[in-house]
């Protein structure tokens, strides 16, 4: 057996390997517009390269980000949302939110981050477990074959909080 | 900034160790860093390194694994097996650049 002798660094960054990580993180995803959809898809895939396991539960209205038929046609609305300080009349008008939408997703674009089909997909391609609530499905009248595919299952709520055992949980 | 050494040779390092002179970096000392972080590079990972430098070079910046898998063809899932645990940080080492600041 030949050993090779190998130089190594004075100073090596700590990538996290020497202690494996038990860190999880629990996402539950609870809002189905645009705006409100990429917080969560961001975050998980921040810690997906981080190494760290990440689960996201869809409920309510985040159904819509991991429903087929809605998941390309997600929304962004003025109403309700004074953040983006336009009167709120305006924010009624017809095509406005089309028009709010369009601007929304360009901008997203500008930045280099995909779209929603897209993150979910690189999502999974990472390694992170995308779940759907039983209760909202129920409710919806929406099963397994409604959703995108990567979608592990539809699971109750105490499914998911045994399945993220020990997770940091992030309510969005 | 700081220096770190490796065979008697000084590099110019940031707090955690990544390479801060792009010019330093050469094939040899990137088995060097490979090794200290317990990756063996393959063609694969080469290939992947020599887009990362040269993407930095035009872009002035790391890139992101989104971008490194589009501009590579090689897809996400096979990163991490590449680089398993923090792929985007780990190739960014490996190849003597920052860390990439990019979100996605």
């Amino acid at each position: 057996m030949i050993t090779v002798e190998r130089n190594v660094p004075s100073i090596v960054p700590d990538f996290g390997d020497t202690k494996p990580t038990t860190r999880k993180l629990a996402i539950i995803c609870s809002k189905g517009t645009l705006d409100m959809a990429y917080p969560g898809l961001i975050l998980a895939n921040a810690a997906l390269g981080e190494g760290v396991e990440t689960h996201l539960f869809f409920t309510f209205w985040g159904f819509d980000i991991i429903t087929k038929a809605r998941l390309d046609h997600l929304k962004f609305t003025l109403l309700g949302n004074t953040a983006t300080h336009v009167p709120q009349g305006f924010g009624g008008l017809p095509g406005m939110t089309a028009m709010t939408t369009h601007q929304m997703k360009k901008q997203i674009a500008d930045v280099g981050v995909p779209d929603i089909r897209e993150m979910l997909g690189q999502i999974v391609d990472s390694g992170g477990h995308l779940w759907g609530c039983r209760m909202s499905a129920d409710m919806m009248h929406i099963d397994e074959n409604d959703l995108y595919e990567p979608v592990e299952g539809i699971i109750s709520a105490a499914d998911f909080i045994e399945k993220t055992e020990g997770a940091q949980l992030l309510f969005i | 900034m700081s220096v770190a050494t490796i065979n008697g040779t000084e590099f110019h390092v940031d707090a955690e160790g990544f390479l801060t002179d792009y010019d330093q970096w050469d094939q040899a000392l990137a088995e060097d860093l490979a090794q200290a972080i317990g990756i063996e590079l393959t063609p694969r990972h080469w290939e992947i390194i020599a887009f990362l430098r040269e993407d930095y070079l035009a872009e002035g910046e790391t890139p992101t694994l989104r971008r490194t898998a589009a501009g590579t063809g090689i897809s996400i899932k096979q990163l991490f097996e590449l680089f398993p645990g923090k792929p985007g940080k780990k190739m960014a080492y490996i190849a003597g650049l920052p860390k990439p600041r990019g979100c996605v």
